[in-house]
């Protein structure tokens, strides 16, 4: 399978005052082509940290300290971004009115992206922003392009955000947590447009939430993040059906589903550990886990238990039969 | 323009308190207008004929619905030191004020606005140290030492600008009046030669008061771009590859500029006061020092008339900032 994007052992250190922050270790997975892979994982676990290291957009505090992303034949930690955020790559935030300017009209916002990537001259730029304001499905478009992110509700600004991100077509489109904030009804609204749009262009997404209800509707695949690791990724079935690492076994009976009820819900004990020490444990699971074995202080490695599912754990939970 | 008219009519009652407080003011000031116009040698009995033909012997709040209803038909009353008309010599002297403090504010945000911008953009470097540097000088030092200083070296030591003494040379003849302005007015007329002769008057006052506005403005750049640099829409056009001056330019810099105009608004009111005193070091023959002259020789009429012009002058300002904001930010034009 050529995959789209190709992440290995990616690192990121952010430099504090308080110390060297690992927020990301040898975190590793791939995305074929129109494929939706999830990533999951509690708040801090660094999944908008993965985004932002394939994006290049770390603020200045935070490094890539090792590791490769490959988007096709392109070494994204090499390679000049500037030519390919947007164009071959794109990327639409939570809270869609903060992430628009609000001085600027947003068929403006549309056109000028137009305009960098999507050969449009300064002539054509607003009727093709109308266009793309139009596919997104967004009523009156014409009318729609002069107005302000602070015109529009939610739902709508992140219609435009969505038509910001497709505007060049680009190969992958990363969604961090593009429905937080919305009511239900806009929420499923604004999934489905996503996949719409990427099943006309055929562009991979990946889908960062912290809702693993909402990954296992929507995603191909899901990769877990604890702690700056992935510490499982399979299938969605699979994943869903068979979770080996305590943490996804954790987190899955904590996500309510429509046929359980509230009563059964765990909440996974214990906090994410200090990601500031040099000793942090090689697993940095293992102080909450309650199949901790000696031999888990020693190296953690990455196995593969089936074709495309991979654990980090030493004593990961038995497949069902 | 609704906006607009009710604003010029809500300060009315303003500019009324101004009024009234500045003619206060000036009654309660020491100094005596009729002994000083009388002359050292006058006898009492003239102080007296003096003051009663100008109506100082009258109650006060008589003094005031006289001067209320002079102002009413746009008469700003006689200077007695110069027995002129108040309101031909503010409209005469207005535009030297004008285009000089125009002019140094533009010199500050030419310079201050790029450093502050840079300063942010290239946070900690060489820049960033440099615009520190400016915003704490420009601070700590008094405009009329400023001044003074600049005189010092380019005239006194250097010898590159000519002798501070007003808006031309004394060669030179003013050129035909469009707006009263002589950068302007000797463009105007193509008369190049001495629209450089201007240009050479003006520049050390300018940049006196430049150097002056310089501080907040660069702050206050410089802050305002951080804070949106550092917000969300920056990172989504930074995420769909816009690019860097597009980013710095179009989004960011035109959102920070919103503080910087109110800054601006409030930096160009504290330069019509630093202007009385530039305008003394100068010789130049603004409001300011026309003002001050009057002040000095207790000649209330001038001083009323001054204040009153920089009370209007300061609610047009606000005005003007106000439709500037609108023109920027669509929150407030749809607010309103
Ligand atoms: N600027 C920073 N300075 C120091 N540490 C940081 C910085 N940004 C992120 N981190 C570290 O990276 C970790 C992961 O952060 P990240 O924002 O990726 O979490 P997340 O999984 O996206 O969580 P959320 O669901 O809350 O968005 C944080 O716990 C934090 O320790
Ligand atoms: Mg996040």
């Amino acid at each position: 399978m050529s995959a789209v994007l190709r992440v290995q052992d990616l690192s990121v250190a952010f430099h504090t005052r308080g110390g060297v922050v690992r927020a990301l270790d040898r975190v590793g997975f791939s995305l074929g082509a129109g494929e939706t892979m999830a990533l999951v994982g509690e708040s801090g676990s660094g999944k908008s940290v993965t985004a932002y290291a394939i994006m290049g957009l770390l603020e200045a505090a935070g490094r890539v300290t090792g590791g490769q992303a490959w988007l096709g034949e392109t070494d994204l930690l090499a390679a000049d971004l500037s030519r390919i955020r947007g164009r071959r790559v794109a990327m639409i935030f939570q809270n869609p009115r903060a992430a628009l300017n609000p001085i600027r009209a947003v068929g403006a916002q549309i056109a000028d992206v137009l305009r960098r990537h999507g050969g449009a001259s300064r002539f054509n730029a607003g009727a093709r922003a109308i266009e793309a304001l139009r596919a997104v499905g967004i009523p009156d478009p014409a009318r729609r392009a002069k107005a302000y992110p602070f015109e529009l509700s939610g739902g709508m600004c992140q219609r435009v955000m969505i038509a910001i991100a497709v505007a060049a077509n680009p190969e992958l489109l990363i969604a961090d947590e593009p429905t937080t904030g919305l009511d239900v009804t806009t929420q499923a609204v604004v999934m489905d447009l996503i996949q719409a749009m990427a099943a006309r262009t055929g562009m991979a997404t990946i889908l960062i939430t912290h809702d693993l209800a909402l990954a296992a509707e929507r995603a191909q695949r899901i990769a877990v993040m604890h702690a700056g690791h992935v510490v499982e990724e399979a299938d969605t079935a699979t994943l869903l059906a068979q979770p080996r690492h305590p943490y996804t076994a954790r987190l899955i009976a904590a996500t309510p589903t429509a046929a359980g009820s509230l009563d059964d819900l765990q909440s996974v004990p214990g906090g994410l550990p200090d990601l500031r020490r040099d000793d942090t444990p090689p697993c940095r699971y293992a102080a909450r886990c309650e199949r901790r074995l000696a031999s888990c202080d020693g190296a953690l490695s990455v196995r593969a238990l089936a074709p495309g599912h991979q654990v980090a754990c030493t004593n990961p939970l038995e497949a069902a039969a | 323009m609704r906006a607009i008219l009710l604003r010029l009519v809500g300060a009315i009652p303003t500019l009324f308190g101004v009024v009234l407080v500045t003619f206060l003011l000036t009654r309660v000031l020491p100094g005596d207008t009729a002994t000083y116009f009388a002359g050292p040698t006058a006898s009492p009995e003239s102080i007296a004929q003096i003051r009663t033909s100008l109506g100082l012997d009258r109650p006060l709040p008589e003094q005031f619905w006289r001067y209320l209803v002079d102002l009413g038909h746009g008469d700003l009353g006689m200077s007695l030191t110069t027995g002129q008309p108040v309101k031909t010599e503010l409209v005469n002297r207005l535009p030297a004020s004008a285009e000089l403090t125009l002019c140094g504010l533009l010199l500050a945000i030419g310079i201050a606005v790029p450093l502050g911008v840079l300063a942010a953009v290239r946070q900690g470097s060489l820049i960033d140290h440099a615009c520190r540097v400016v915003a704490t000088a420009g601070v700590s030092l008094p405009v009329f030492f400023t001044g003074l200083l600049l005189v010092y070296v380019f005239y006194f030591l250097l010898g590159w600008s000519p002798a501070p003494l007003g808006r031309l040379d004394a060669f030179a003849s003013a050129p035909k009046q469009h707006t009263g302005f002589y950068l302007v007015d000797t463009l105007w007329a193509g008369d190049f030669e001495t629209f450089r002769a201007a240009a050479a008057q003006i520049i050390l006052p300018a940049g006196t008061l430049a150097l002056f506005a310089l501080a907040p403005i660069a702050r206050i750049t410089r802050a305002s771009m951080l804070a949106v640099l550092g917000s969300e829409f920056i990172r989504t056009a930074r995420a769909s590859g816009l690019s860097g001056p597009t980013v710095v330019l179009t989004y960011a810099l035109r959102n920070a500029l919103l503080p910087v105009v109110t800054v601006l608004g409030m930096v160009f009111s504290f330069l019509l006061g630093a202007n009385v005193l530039v305008e003394k070091v100068f010789a130049w023959p603004g409001i300011g020092s026309y003002a001050i002259e009057a002040l000095i020789a207790s000649d209330y009429a001038p001083v009323q008339g001054f204040v009153l012009t920089m009370a209007v002058l300061y609610v047009l300002l606000n005005l003007a900032i106000d439709l500037v904001n609108r023109a920027i930010d669509p929150r407030a034009r749809r607010g309103a």
